[in-house]
């Protein structure tokens, strides 16, 4: 059998294609999460209080000084070992990459309510709208507009981090490529190069369309 | 805390350390090298090399390093190319960097505004001194921040090679707590150790970008 026949052999394509839908769902999933957590703590990156917006950035910086694989391990080695609390490694990856995602995320948020210039604030409120209005009608509006390439520049980030979550063993699109690999070792041994190509162009099909539009929406922004 | 078992595998991390700092080091050179050759083709649009250098970034960009890595690493030796991991991470790091790098450096030149351009040929001066003296002094101080927040998100990046069986400090660690499940010992040590590797870079890069920020760029 030659290499590429194994991609198309049995149902391996779909097998991988479940695999990816592993990662992807862990990504989906914690993208969702960081979201709203990203709202909230962006929000909180703005106030007055000077403790809050202190604690804020130590989370921030913590979460973003070490590699996301390190936070894996910690918390899927490291948290069983210190409290019993047995996480599965898709829970792990979800815990892991909802904290990081939260923190950039807020902090994408925080930009963008900073990036609106004062005078819109002031135009807004001289104009008689009242708080609510000035920040649905006026703010929110810029601020969306200002952050969605962000966000989705950010999502893409993340699909690709979770490829990582194969080395705390959970069976995604790497592990099973690796597992049709060893189960065609005699009959086709050049199959590695064709599952990981397929691999690569997968992730490529995902996070390429992503980050033009990524990419259209904040030229639009200009 | 196990302060005798500290005691005892320091030197590990310490040696993966200097493993993992080396061959970020290499690669974080290469794609900056890598990049500036992509960036430079983009923006004097050679033909080819044009749409070759765009490729290679988007194809880089948009996809892990570990996927990139597990194709160097067990794919290339099927059709006779065999790296060792330390070729691997090295080229690895390079491939991914290399693209992130050419954005950074692409938008910097293309920030350089065009009347400066006009103004360098207006003055007669040749293509290569216009890139020395009017384009790359601006075009440097506008991709800086991007070029460090690269170099860092590739720092971060090198804990992946202990995929490709790379003892590095992430192997190092994995090591540890499967012959002797020191889990906290290993672990902190591991955070350590890419504090003591990240944070200075983090400060330094800090202080740079303040700097800039100050010179009204």
């Amino acid at each position: 059998m030659r290499g590429y026949e194994v991609l198309f052999a049995g149902n391996n394509f779909l097998r991988l294609l479940s695999g990816l839908w592993v990662t992807l769902r862990i990504s989906l999933i914690s993208i969702g999460a960081s979201l709203v957590l990203g709202i909230f703590l962006g929000a909180a990156m703005t106030v007055r209080n000077k403790a809050v917006r202190a604690i804020c950035k130590v989370y921030l910086e913590i979460v973003r000084i070490m590699p996301q694989l390190v936070w894996l391990f910690i918390v899927f080695f490291g948290v069983t070992r210190s409290t019993g609390i047995n996480f599965s490694g898709e829970t792990a990856a979800v815990i892991v990459f909802t904290i990081w995602g939260a923190a950039e995320t807020g902090d994408l948020v925080r930009g963008a309510f900073v990036s609106i210039p004062a005078h819109q604030y002031e135009s807004g409120l001289a104009l008689g709208l009242s708080k609510a209005q000035l920040y649905f009608y006026v703010i929110l509006p810029q601020t969306v507009q200002r952050l969605t390439p962000n966000i989705i520049n950010l999502s893409t980030r993340m699909i690709k981090t979770t490829a990582l979550v194969s080395l705390i063993g959970v069976t995604e699109v790497l592990k099973v490529g690796k597992q049709i690999i060893d189960a065609n070792r005699y009959d086709a041994p050049d199959a590695a190069i064709w599952v990981y190509a397929a691999i690569f162009f997968m992730y490529f099909i995902i996070c390429f369309p992503l980050s033009v539009f990524s990419k259209k929406l904040a030229d639009r922004c200009k | 805390m196990d302060w005798s078992f500290i005691t005892e595998y320091y030197p590990l991390y310490i040696r993966s350390a200097v493993l993992t700092v080396t061959i970020g080091a290499v690669g974080i050179v290469l794609s900056a090298i890598v990049g500036m050759i992509c960036a430079l083709c983009r923006y004097y649009k050679i033909p080819l090399l044009n749409g070759i250098a765009a490729v290679y970034t988007e194809l880089s960009r948009n996809t892990p390093l570990i996927v990139q890595l597990f194709f160097l690493f067990f794919g290339l030796p099927k059709i006779g190319i065999v790296l060792s991991p330390e070729v691997c991470g090295t080229v690895g790091l390079a491939f991914l960097g290399g693209g992130y790098m050419s954005e950074s450096f692409l938008s910097g030149l293309g920030s350089v505004r065009k009347i400066h351009l006009e103004a360098a040929e207006s003055l007669g001066l040749s293509r290569a001194q216009t890139m020395k003296s009017v384009i790359l002094p601006q075009a440097a101080s506008v991709a800086a921040p991007a070029v460090c927040a690269n170099v860092i998100f590739l720092l971060k990046e090198t804990s992946v090679f202990s995929a490709v069986s790379l003892a590095d400090l992430m192997y190092t660690a994995k090591d540890l707590i499967g012959m002797y499940y020191n889990t906290t010992e290993a672990l902190t040590m591991l955070v350590i150790a890419y504090l003591i590797i990240i944070l200075p870079v983090s400060i330094v890069f800090t202080l740079l970008e303040r700097r800039l920020h100050r010179a009204g760029i």
